[in-house]
């Protein structure tokens, strides 16, 4: 299956469960430009992604590497958010 | 060595490994169990992580303690999935030719494995907040990058 058009989210533990949903693939007409225009347009989906993507401490991975907000995304990108990390 | 795995691990048989390099005068190692919580021993535990990006935050965590301290051998072993109170949860093993290299390193990785490896922990039906004192933990030693 081909990448093209298409962004892979993925949503990790208080967060998925919030949203009941763990991944997805994100595919429309044009390319959200960074980290916060994808934020903003899935935060605009309804109340419930609005309350759950509008935590300030919320993370975000690019291709499994930190992201910053103004991190540019390209069609193929795997996306992930999640609240900060409790392990070990 | 990392490891990411459901299954548990010998203490025993990863310091034997360790033992393995020659020139080791120290081997430090921390294992990290499964707390009791919240009172109801029936409730489960959950860890879940991010398969692939895990991995490569502990080969950086385990890359950046190699550059500031002579180690020998590191074993970093983290279990996901279900589990009890008592469970072992976490292993971090060093070995270098002196100890206080051995402590430090050992303190470091478990300390920037708890607040950057991509790794959640879910006690019953609630997911465990991230501590402040965590935190505090590891930028003591970010912070020291200057000294």
């Amino acid at each position: 299956m081909s990448n093209a058009n298409a962004i892979t989210i993925l949503y990790f533990a208080s967060l998925g469960d919030a949203l009941g949903l763990s991944e997805e693939r994100f595919s429309q007409a044009s390319l959200p430009a960074d980290v916060a225009s994808l934020r903003a347009q899935l935060a605009a989906r309804d109340a419930k992604w609005a309350a759950a993507l509008s935590s300030t401490n919320l993370r975000c991975a690019v291709n499994q590497s930190l992201a910053k907000p103004e991190h540019p995304l390209c069609w193929g990108d795997e996306v992930a958010f999640f609240p900060p990390v409790t392990g070990g | 060595m990392i490891r990411v795995q459901q299954a548990d691990f010998d203490v025993a048989g990863e310091y034997r490994n360790l033992q393995q390099h020659g020139l080791a005068g120290a081997i430090v190692t921390f294992s990290g169990l499964v707390r009791d919580f919240a009172g109801d021993t029936s409730e489960r535990f959950f860890l879940q992580h991010y398969p692939g990006m895990t991995e490569s935050v502990l080969n950086k965590i385990v890359s950046q303690a190699q550059s500031r301290w002579p180690l020998l051998a590191v074993t970093v072993i983290h279990r996901v999935g279900h589990l009890q109170a008592g469970d072992q949860i976490v292993f971090v093993g060093v070995s270098s030719a002196h100890r206080k290299s051995a402590f430090a390193a050992c303190e470091y990785i478990i300390d920037l494995l708890k607040t950057e490896a991509p790794f959640w922990k879910k006690e019953g039906r609630q997911w465990v907040d991230a501590k402040q004192s965590d935190q505090a933990a590891a930028d003591r030693w970010l912070t020291a990058d200057d000294s």
